[in-house]
């Protein structure tokens, strides 16, 4: 007997019992079907919708900004008005410098601050207080950070600086590595940390010989993500760095050029020279917050990859 | 075998927070001999076990109350550094738990935690010859353990946890993840040990401990107090436990009536 043949040994009656088999088929035509349609058409329409925004500042960000690109944009300092040429080398400095300074403060208490919530005291009241205001300040509007830098490092030394402007990040970066170290740490499991502490390691030796470095991905995920959201911000650097027009002198304490005040102060210009700088200044700084986003995607992608071969 | 008794224990309660878990266990282990701890789910085997490297120390709540002397020493003393007495103890856990390193940096580990200063080398081989896992991993010592399969990395942290040369071997559950073929290779490697370790193992399996052990305990759950708290029914060398136990409730469980 062939397969062609079988069709009609199994053919189907149209109703058994209470069951009319003709519903049982896919149809439009049917209006809870259609609905169900046009409700999946209309989510996926909304989706392609929000992405809308995003690929149309890509495009106009690489139309207008790739115009100045080439090396004097990254060597010349910005030109002042009416001036022809010009680049935008001190902001870039300015902008690593500072989410340096950033770093250097945010990392070490992220890092130890998502230790203790993690693995030191989960429970404690110290811990529940912590969370919760970190959980607080991953939502702080920007322009907070910088007033509460102005007020505490930029009226106590009498200067705008790089400095200040990396505690004004740091306040931003920190809550976001403390919560994404402490879930990292949280998901490298209870058995991993139980055969360290079995065999006679102590608390300290958990923590750096097993739990950091396995959980290594996951942490510098969220450093990156802390370091490009630091990277992009403007409002706190406004009034604790302001701007420079000159290369960094090598002084943490002086006034320090920055990409994203440089954006802010010639999109404003009436000179055509000074927005074409902003539009490059403004691609530069996607691609910086583009790639460091990026490399932490990666890292917790293999991360996850790693954590799914190991079971 | 020797009568030189390794762990003592005289445990009144284990306690997490209000509840109390275990009651009642009397019982010694001896030198180079497997002691199996067999019973229901929820006897509290496990947690007795975890008691005697003060495993139980990491959950919060837990609380303690009676004596367990090891070599003589209770444990439990105030004095005591729970960390000292866990590297004389090693731990196989019911998952396979290596650390995302390495095999040679799994088992050098322990040596690491010890600053043990000899030839770290030899005593990794050592120590995975031991546990029967040397001519599978002897190529790929420097690549992850992470790749090996579930019965090379239960064997793995065998070697991992003898490596340090500890008193005491404590295997919790250590073949319930691994295959057939893994575990009866787990159990030759156990009555292997015992010649120069004292091992205790607690299991779901009763004829895991009719093979391996020498000795049997038998918890079982008393829910008389609206609680469910287990507590030692009999111990005893493990033939007489299955064939002529003392007590009827022994007897229906390992007979397989309930479980």
């Amino acid at each position: 007997m062939t397969l062609a043949n079988s069709s009609t040994a199994f053919a189907t009656p149209t109703s058994v019992g209470k069951v009319d088999l003709g519903q049982l088929e896919r149809s439009l035509r049917r209006p809870r079907t259609l609905f169900s349609f046009c409700m999946s058409a209309l989510c996926a329409l909304v989706a392609l919708l929000a992405a809308v925004p995003l690929l149309s500042v890509l495009f106009m960000l690489v139309w207008r900004g790739a115009a100045r690109f080439g090396p004097a944009l990254f060597t010349e300092l910005p030109p002042a008005a009416a001036m022809t040429g010009g680049g935008i080398g001190n902001a870039i400095i300015g902008t690593v410098l500072v989410v340096l300074v950033a770093a250097v403060i945010s990392i070490p208490v992220g890092v130890l601050g998502g230790v203790y919530l993690a693995e030191i005291n989960p429970d404690g009241a110290a811990a529940g207080v912590v969370r919760f205001s970190a959980k607080l300040l991953t939502g702080l509007p920007s322009i907070l950070a910088g007033v509460f830098a102005y007020t505490t490092v930029v009226l106590v030394t009498g200067r705008f600086s790089p400095l200040a402007g990396g505690i004004a990040l740091a306040l931003l970066m920190f809550p976001i590595i403390m919560l994404t170290t402490e879930q990292a740490i949280l998901s490298v499991g209870r058995e991993i940390s139980e055969a360290a502490v079995g065999m006679g390691a102590t608390q300290t030796q958990v923590v750096y010989q097993i739990l950091i470095p396995t959980a290594l991905p996951g942490i510098l995920t969220g450093v990156l993500l802390a370091l490009a959201r630091g990277a992009g911000e403007t409002a706190p650097l406004l009034f604790t760095m302001t701007f420079s027009d000159y290369w960094f002198s090598g002084q943490l304490m002086e006034p320090t050029a920055s990409l994203a005040v440089l954006i802010f102060n010639f999109s404003k210009s009436p000179f055509e020279n000074q927005k074409e700088i902003a539009w490059a200044a403004s691609l530069i700084l996607v691609l910086i917050v583009l790639v460091l986003t990026l490399c932490g995607r990666v890292l917790s992608w293999r991360a996850s990859q790693r954590k799914g071969a190991s079971v | 075998m020797s009568d030189e008794s390794i762990f003592d224990l005289a445990v009144r309660s284990l306690y997490y927070g209000k509840f109390r878990a275990v009651r009642d266990i009397l019982l010694s282990i001896e030198k180079g001999t497997i002691t199996a701890f067999v019973g229901p789910s929820g006897c509290g085997k496990s947690t007795v076990l975890r008691c005697l490297n003060r495993m139980n120390d990491l959950k919060r709540e837990f609380r303690f109350d009676g004596q367990i002397r090891y070599l003589g020493k209770d444990i439990y003393a105030k004095s005591v550094d729970p960390v000292a007495i866990r590297r004389t103890i090693g731990m196989v856990f019911q998952k396979p738990n290596p650390f995302a390193m390495t095999v040679y940096r799994n088992v050098a580990y322990g040596l690491k935690l010890n600053g043990y200063k000899g030839n770290h080398e030899e005593k990794v081989e050592q120590a995975l010859r031991a546990a029967a896992l040397w001519d599978e991993v002897k190529d790929k010592l420097h690549s992850s353990a992470l790749a090996l399969s579930g019965g090379q990395q239960q064997r793995l942290c065998i070697a991992r946890a003898i490596a340090t040369e500890p008193e005491v071997l404590l295997m919790d559950e250590p073949c319930s993840s691994i295959d057939p073929v893994a575990t009866r290779k787990v159990e030759d490697l156990m009555r292997e040990l015992k010649t120069r370790y004292t091992i205790a193992i607690v299991t779901h399996n009763l004829q895991q401990a009719k093979r391996v052990a020498d000795k049997t305990a038998f918890l079982y759950v008393d829910t008389s107090g609206g609680q469910r708290t287990g507590y030692l029914v009999e111990v005893g060398e493990t033939h007489e436990m299955f064939e002529h136990p003392k007590e009827t409730l022994t007897q229906e469980y390992l007979q397989g009536e309930f479980s």
